[in-house]
């Protein structure tokens, strides 16, 4: 979407995503120097979104559109760390594939690094002190940060391009019956590949889980 | 249950990924026998719909560099897909191994224990 966002709006995005993603930056350097064991583990959360953001998944919709992947990386580190994470994957795309946009990279770090993941960790909190099993609160968590991405993103551009009748509330309706109804098989795609990768981890990895306060229950071998 | 819990769930993946390519069947050709094209990515769509919201609109900026074509485009994700699954495979196998050597070890030393009980002196 290069270019599809007014100046003023792209400037005001970027300027709003920056001291998310200077924090995330300090709060990921600060964790890795206090556990250095836990760098790999990083490096998964931000493949995990590297993987999911370029598979481009048909929908229900008849059009096709592509998973996050930054409900991993929010639940494991928090959710600031994904800011930094997820603005290197869009610029990645921006740059090489044409795909997202320079000009629109505050805009998409927004929606996909911020509200993602901020959706992301409070929803798998709430849902762990509900009681919720460990399985159904990260599918939860997950696929409701999916979706929340792409509603930002039809949020932003209605507010772009209201309709010239219905305002900002008809362009949003017609926005989101692009990307958020596209969406919504995908993040339940999303959600059911994080629980996959939570299970393998809690599996081999219930040390590091624990540490990090995921799963204060999980069996630690002595 | 639990134990094929992955499984199941990597099946349902493919499953939804699969329902929507024979849910959506391929419209019929205009008159002028155009195809319709479908799966086309969602961005296309919502670039459609500015237009139509906001007519005058004009994108004021051009990605630097565009994939010379379709084919050189999925390349690069599958590159990018590629890498990533690559490193998530190398952690999680590390993750198994470390796991197996773990075991291992704590069988040798109740093995030794067990063995040192025994001797008389």
């Amino acid at each position: 979407m290069e270019g599809f966002l007014p100046v003023r709006h792209a400037a005001s995005w970027a300027l709003a995503s920056a001291p998310f993603v200077a924090y995330g930056l300090y709060s990921v350097k600060k964790r890795i120097r206090e556990f250095p064991e836990q760098r790999m583990l990083l490096g998964v959360a931000a493949a995990f979104t590297f993987v999911l953001s370029a598979l481009k998944l048909p929908s229900v919709t008849g059009s096709c559109s592509h998973p996050t992947g930054t409900g991993l990386g929010a639940i494991l580190f928090g959710p600031s760390a994904m800011a930094p994470i997820g603005l290197v994957v869009l610029l990645f795309q921006a740059l090489l594939l044409a795909h997202g946009g320079l000009t629109t990279l505050g805009a998409n770090t927004f929606s996909m690094a911020i509200v993602g993941p901020f959706a992301a960790a409070g929803l798998y909190r709430l849902a762990r002190r509900l009681k919720l099993s460990f399985a159904t609160s990260i599918f939860i968590a997950a696929s409701v940060a999916d979706l929340a991405t792409y509603v930002t993103t039809s949020m932003q551009l209605a507010w772009a391009f209201p309709d010239p009748q219905s305002g900002f509330v008809g362009s949003f309706i017609k926005f989101a019956g692009i990307f958020a109804l596209t969406q919504i098989p995908l993040a339940i795609s999303e959600g059911l590949l994080t629980v996959v990768i939570f299970n393998a981890l809690k599996r081999f990895n219930p040390k590091e889980l624990q540490d990090m306060n995921v799963d204060r229950h999980a069996e630690v071998p002595a | 249950m639990k134990r094929h819990q992955n499984l199941i769930l990597l099946i349902a993946v493919v499953l939804l990924a699969i329902f929507p390519l024979w849910l959506i069947q391929k419209p019929a050709p205009d008159a002028q026998g155009h195809q319709a094209a479908i799966f086309t990515g969602a961005d296309d769509q919502a670039r459609a719909l500015v237009g139509k919201i906001a007519p005058d609109y004009k994108p004021w900026f051009k990605p630097l560099l565009e994939p010379a074509s379709s084919e050189i485009a999925s390349l690069l994700f599958a590159l990018q897909a590629a890498l990533g699954a690559g490193f998530i495979g190398y952690y999680l196998g590390v993750a198994v191994t470390r796991e197996k050597m773990r075991k291992k070890e704590k069988e040798e030393k109740q093995k030794s224990a067990a063995n040192r009980d025994s001797d008389p002196c």
